[in-house]
């Protein structure tokens, strides 16, 4: 097969390419220019956005001994995934700009580019399992390496992208292993740190660039009942679950922490309240893609709601209008609508079979209203959550 | 992979087997040119004969042949080097103006100047071949003549190909008292070039352009020019470049000056004819590309021929004909390898999406038949294809698999 082996500069893609020309496939590496300033969305540091990656990703390709390009993907990547990014926070949901880029972008303008060229596959370092089925249909699977699955945020693309998608790092040990051989390799990015930060976001600092791009709009925290309990400089800077950098200068009468449970764009408003208001007991998603027939019926299968999150028990099944609903068995702290929700299946649980964008989550026990509530795990006082949780992907 | 034809010339062109020769020859040789032993002196005996060849080769004397690491090098010293000249006698001449389709070598040392030393640079228009507008630079010189410290206008486009105006140039700015300088850099080997009778003050050549190697080049400069230096040291070349003389470099460029311009009639004659069926041919397999340049052929330099494809990417095209055994080029500069639109063709009125679908088949000394023909073999495929990825891409392209309901939640 003629492949395109998407190179980001960083060693899991560089190996994947690697293996993808062992596999005897004809394989020409591509790097994403996603900015087009010439000072790069970042330098200096690590991510799919500097220079430094790009003469990587150039020297992985000579050592490969495979062609070379860079195609300048960043009118369509401002378009989209920043835009979108932007445009998400400002309506008071927490996107997943990674899920995004796997949709606008890698698995969208990069593979339509490609297959136009002549390109028969394009092959990414994500960790994932892409097989076809027993009737031909492609299965996407978690990776073996758990704790590096990308599953999550390949989801997005459907099954007749996957179908067009190679993942040649899906059935790796670990980290260790991809490190391991891109030095057997002779690839000099085998030693290459992580990245983990959203990559158009300089330092990791997403709550400055939303202020930098949004402005500051100063509104209110109020708690459940439209109490005032202090002042925020952009509703934005909040993701539900948030704990941290309240700024609240009373404390609760309970004396027990706070958390965001809503985010009110239109009010400007912040809500926040206790850790009991953030169980989620349904969820509604819109724009769902499903790797195999739509369950009309309420199907057991298991929830996973933010890239690194675990998965919940939960019963799932298609809407009328495009979306899917979710009913929680299980426990689920911290769903912000925005949020990825990807629904997984299978003897061992490890299949995705379907994927919506969170639209509206209910209280367990009690009906809440349009925002969700839950708690974010690794949410700091930047206030990113699931975003942050979910980057390089 | 097979590389079946190259047709990238202007980028750089193989050096010449007498020049080669020449090259290994003095490799093994050892002496600084600058030392007043034996190996000192036979080294700059080396150096003084391909001076002198170099000169002779093109209508200069030997003292105005300063001898650079390469075009680009010379552009900076003739820029910056006038410029600080002028204004240090004349702190009023502070404007540079140069043409609009200059190289990066010209452009961003007169952009520098701009930042960092004050001068006011002016963009001289184009017309649409990409030929200096000689009444601008009229009226230019008519109103700021006097604040003027140079004009440097090229000899040939190395994009379109297009023949400037040099003697008219040289014509006006004389009549102001202003010293003008011009990148032959394309020019020698393909189209006549005397810098006596030019009437230049300053002219810039480089050696991997005409069959010599890369990383030498000279800057020909009227004895009588001021030219403040770029780089300070042992004061080689009259002072105004030091850093010790590369002898094997410049021996293998004079031979290949050499050779280029005394087999210049027959080579342009041939490369001309190679041409003209290049652009009849991409013209038959693409009728709708457009022939960006002179339309006349005596107008533009022989071993050029540059396209825009409607609804390409230029870039798409590159990879498509590279995969095919065919080497060409945007024509444009690249930024962390990504090709940016032509300025040379924005300069020409072009919008950014025509610009974008740029090719550049440029043609050189071994260049023969086969070469165009591997071409017009691969062109139309690759246009296909490069059409189809254009539109893939392009801004407002849907998704054409995968198609999903974007409608709410009930």
């Amino acid at each position: 097969m003629r492949v395109l082996a998407a190179l980001s500069g960083g060693v899991d893609s560089a190996v994947a390419a690697a293996r993808a020309v062992d596999a005897g496939h004809d394989v020409v590496g591509v790097h994403m220019a996603l900015s087009r300033s010439r000072a790069q969305l970042r330098t200096g540091s690590r991510g799919c956005c500097s220079i430094e990656d790009a003469g990587d990703a150039r020297r992985a390709a000579d050592v490969l001994g495979i062609p070379y390009y860079v195609w300048d993907l960043s009118e369509r990547f401002e378009d989209t995934v920043v835009a979108d990014f932007l445009s998400e926070y400002e309506a008071g949901r927490t996107p997943n700009p990674c899920v995004r880029c796997n949709e606008h972008i890698k698995f969208d303008a990069l593979l339509d580019k490609a297959l136009a060229l002549g390109f028969d596959a394009v092959a990414t370092g994500h960790y994932a399992s892409a097989t076809a089925g027993p009737d031909g249909a492609p299965v996407l699977r978690r990776a073996a390496d758990r704790a590096k699955d990308q599953s999550y945020v390949l989801a997005v693309m459907g099954p007749e992208r996957l179908a067009r998608a190679i993942f040649p790092l899906g059935g790796v040990a670990s980290k260790d292993e991809v490190r391991a051989e891109a030095a057997a390799r002779g690839l000099s990015v085998s030693a290459k740190p992580d990245s983990y930060d959203i990559c158009f976001v300089a330092d990791g600092d997403t709550r400055g660039f939303l202020r930098d791009r949004l402005g500051s709009r100063p509104g209110e925290v109020v708690d459940a009942d439209g109490t005032v309990l202090g002042t925020h400089d952009g509703a934005y800077g909040f993701t539900v679950g948030q704990r941290k950098g309240l700024q609240l200068g009373r404390p609760a009468a309970d004396g027990k922490p706070r958390y965001v449970l809503a985010i009110e764009p239109v009010q400007n408003r912040v809500v926040v309240g206790g850790a009991e208001a953030l169980e989620v007991g349904a969820l509604e998603a819109r724009d769902a893609v499903w790797f195999g027939d739509a369950p009309v019926d309420w199907t057991a299968c298991l929830l996973q709601v933010r890239a690194h999150g675990a998965a919940v028990p939960v019963r799932a099944r298609a809407t009328a209008g495009g979306g899917l609903e979710v009913r929680v068995d299980g426990s689920l702290r911290g769903v912000a609508a925005g949020q990825s929700a990807v629904l997984y299946g299978g003897p061992d649980g490890d299949v995705v079979l379907g994927q919506g964008t969170v639209e509206r989550t209910e209280r367990a026990g009690v009906v809440a209203g349009e925002a969700g509530v839950g708690e974010v795990d690794g949410v700091g006082a930047d206030g990113v959550g699931a975003a942050r949780a979910g980057a390089r992907a | 992979m097979r590389v079946s034809a190259y047709l990238d010339h202007a980028a750089t062109t193989p050096v010449l087997p007498e020049a080669a020769a020449v090259l290994v020859e003095h490799l093994s040789r050892t002496g600084n040119p600058s030392s007043l032993h034996t190996s000192g002196r036979a080294a700059r005996r080396a150096v003084e004969e391909a001076r002198e060849t170099l000169a002779g080769a093109l209508g200069a004397r030997p003292s105005e042949v300063l001898l650079t690491g390469g075009g680009t090098e010379a552009d900076n010293l003739a820029v910056k080097g006038l410029f600080w000249a002028r204004t240090a006698e004349d702190p009023a001449r502070r404007r540079v103006l140069v043409s609009a389709v200059e190289h990066h070598a010209v452009l961003d040392p007169a952009f520098w100047l701009a930042e960092h030393a004050g001068a006011e640079i002016v963009l001289l228009p184009v017309d649409g071949e990409g030929r200096l507008r000689l009444d601008a630079l009229r009226d230019e010189l008519a109103a700021h003549g006097a604040e003027t410290a140079l004009v440097s206008v090229m000899w040939a486009n190395n994009e379109v190909g297009t023949l400037q105006p040099v003697a008219e140039v040289v014509a006006l700015a004389h009549a102001h008292g202003v010293p003008v300088h011009a990148d032959a850099v394309q020019a020698v080997g393909q189209v006549p070039v005397d810098f006596a009778a030019s009437g230049l003050d300053a002219m810039t050549i480089s050696g991997h352009k005409v069959g010599g190697p890369v990383g030498v080049g000279a800057l020909l400069a009227r004895r009588e020019l001021g030219l403040v230096p770029v780089l300070h040291g042992g004061g080689q070349e009259r002072g105004v470049r030091s850093g010790s003389l590369d002898v094997p470099a410049i021996a293998a460029f004079a031979v290949a000056v050499d050779a280029a311009v005394c087999g210049r009639e027959a080579t342009a004659g041939r490369l001309a004819g190679l041409r003209d069926a290049l652009v009849a041919g991409v013209r038959g397999a693409v009728p709708d590309a457009v022939l960006r340049g002179p339309a006349d052929p005596t107008d533009r330099l022989p071993a050029n021929a540059h396209f825009t494809f409607p609804g390409c990417e230029g870039d798409s095209l590159l990879y498509l004909l590279d995969s095919a055994g065919v080497e060409c080029s945007t024509g444009s500069a690249c930024q962390a390898g990504v090709p940016q639109p032509s300025h040379v063709l924005l300069a020409m009125g072009l919008d950014e999406a025509d610009a974008r679908g740029a090719l550049r088949f440029s043609l050189g000394w071994p260049s023969t038949r086969d070469d165009v023909d591997a071409l017009l073999a691969a062109l139309p495929g690759a246009v296909d294809r490069a059409r189809a990825a254009g539109l893939a891409g392009g801004p407002g392209a849907g998704r054409s698999a995968g198609a999903r309901s974007t409608a709410g939640v009930a």
